[in-house]
């Protein structure tokens, strides 16, 4: 039998549909069908100035827009061969890795309700609250960021700010405590979990998941770590593998990393830098206010920034950030102009949505909905 | 800013360990290459990507068994008019390969690596889907973004940003 799931299934966590062939209760097949929000993001970043694509980005992901933001003003930032100062790099660390908190909250709750623990849902999204205003605070904006910059970040953080930042991270290790007095030693959540929809680490490498996925699988490979970018090599941090390759391995990776990652911000706030937030480049960051209404030369470079955007040096770049959901990875073309002449987006969901026919081919329909829950989909990012 | 000039000397990139491996496997396989801001990219032969991906994949000493993306960039209007790239990760070496390809805008096509990586299914379907680039050997060559009945191919060059109203 062929049944249909989604688009409109509120276990797709997005507009996915799924096409299942079935023989009663255990599946055959399953062939998924994306594209339903698709919006052509890469075609309208070829009609804008390179500044102009950063919001673009946040729109990808909604999960994780500054992670977003960070590739590709890091990927432009390559093309232009900018130095970034140590404050800006320390924040947008500090900012990632809370947005990576964020993304795994929404995914604890939403895969925890999915399978039937419904308080999980409310927990998470408690904490989830706070980092939003936390976003809100520093960049105006609770989901769309938009905070960084090409050559820095937007704006000072705010008088406050790392009071707050400091109060979450003081709070927040408790509070993963309680997610996981819900739901790892839980019986049910065990058997919901445990030896379901497992993939061996060759098929994970092969088929070109990343992130938790990966790691769930028993290969142990982070970007941040082995490729790091943004100072990340200054940060201590310890990457969570898991052998089993099922659905709980991939939850115990994420919750792990939530450790991690409030670990990150501490060290962050502890060690953050003095100094400015912007790079010395007067032709790609826009002068400040004060700077612009006294001296005629900001005000010039304001004007042509605004209304020409600046040129970008020929050449081509890739760069890869590790995301919430794995390997987010730029690839920006300049032809010289101030347009990109094509800015490509690799998705980790993509290719961790490729492992889905592997993991849950000849196991019980009810095993998908964990399946889906368990590799993090965001159809925004996949469909672009 | 300063941006060091890209190296684009093939005599002078041989000692790179990819380029080495390919060019001791076949000297045609390699047309050009380039050295551009740290990264290297590889212009491999159209009929030769697939073996080409294959030995660097095996490779003992620096296995690249990641296809980390694949994706193209139009060139309209000169010729030949698309570049495939593809993004190779060795996950034991943490080392970054590009391989491009170049194609004539009349009707593109080249080899599918999904024998090589089955990761490559998805990611040349959206090739095929917004470029209208052809991939012999994939095993379901259908759109998969844009609707079944679409007509153009919405990332190429001469596509309208708005698109046809």
């Amino acid at each position: 039998m062929i049944l249909n799931m989604g688009p409109h299934h509120p276990s797709t966590h997005g507009v996915l549909r799924l096409l299942l062939e079935i023989d009663g209760e255990n599946i055959v097949r399953i062939m998924p069908d994306i594209g339903y929000l698709h919006t052509g993001i890469e075609k309208t970043c070829e009609a804008k100035f390179y500044q102009q694509v950063v919001p673009l980005t946040d729109r990808i992901d909604y999960l994780c827009p500054l992670t977003n933001n960070l590739c590709y003003v890091l990927a432009v930032e390559k093309l232009l061969g900018l130095e970034i100062p140590p404050k800006a790099q320390w924040m947008r660390v500090m900012l990632n890795e809370l947005t990576r908190i964020n993304s795994h909250l929404v995914w604890l709750g939403t895969h925890a309700l999915d399978i039937g623990a419904m308080t999980v849902f409310l927990y998470c999204f408690r904490e989830r609250e706070d980092i939003l205003r936390l976003f809100e605070m520093v960049s105006g904006q609770r989901m769309m960021t938009s905070y960084f910059r090409i050559g820095g970040l937007a704006l000072e953080p705010p008088l406050g700010f790392f009071e707050r930042v400091q109060d979450f991270a003081q709070r927040f290790p408790s509070k993963v405590d309680e997610y996981e007095n819900l739901l790892t030693g839980n019986p049910i959540w065990g058997m919901r979990t445990k030896g379901v929809a497992r993939i061996t680490a060759e098929d994970a490498v092969a088929l070109g998941t990343s992130g938790p996925t990966l790691r769930g699988s028993g290969v142990d490979f982070d970007l941040r770590r082995d490729m790091p970018y943004s100072s990340y090599e200054k940060f201590k941090f310890k990457v969570p593998v898991s052998q089993d390759g099922d659905v709980f391995a991939r939850y115990v990776c994420r919750v792990a990393e939530m450790r991690e990652s409030i670990a990150m911000v501490q060290q962050a706030l502890d060690g953050m830098p003095e100094g400015p937030i912007k790079a010395v480049a007067p032709k790609v960051m826009l002068p400040d206010r004060e700077m612009m209404k006294t001296q005629m030369e900001a005000l010039i470079y304001h004007f042509k920034i605004i209304t020409e955007g600046f040129a970008v040096p020929a050449g081509e770049v890739y760069q890869a950030v590790e995301s919430p959901r794995g390997e987010m990875g730029y690839y920006v073309v300049s032809d010289g102009t101030a347009k990109p002449y094509r800015v490509h987006m690799r998705a980790a969901c993509l290719a961790n949505l490729q492992a889905l026919p592997t993991m849950c081919e000849g196991r019980l329909l009810a095993d998908v909905v964990a399946a889906i829950g368990s590799i993090d989909i965001v159809l925004g990012e996949i469909d672009r | 800013m300063a941006v060091e000039a890209a190296i684009t000397d093939l005599e002078q990139l041989k000692s790179h360990p990819a380029i080495a491996k390919l060019v001791a496997w076949n000297p045609a396989s390699v047309e050009a290459a380039k050295f551009d801001r740290n990264e290297i990219s590889i212009y491999v032969e159209r009929s030769l990507i697939r073996d080409a991906c294959q030995l660097l994949r095996d490779d003992a000493d620096c296995p690249f068994n990641y296809l980390a993306d694949v994706t193209c960039v139009d060139w309209f209007p000169s010729e030949p008019r698309f570049e495939v790239v593809y993004h190779l990760l060795s996950i034991p070496k943490k080392e970054r390969v590009r391989l491009k390809v170049r194609l004539d805008g009349g009707s593109p096509a080249l080899d599918s690596v999904t024998p090589v990586w089955p990761a490559a299914n998805y990611f040349e379907r959206e090739v095929f889907d917004l470029f209208g680039v052809r991939f012999a050997g994939h095993p379901y060559l259908r759109r998969l973004l844009m609707p079944e009945d679409w007509e153009g191919y919405p990332l190429r060059k001469d596509y309208p940003v708005e698109g046809y109203r």
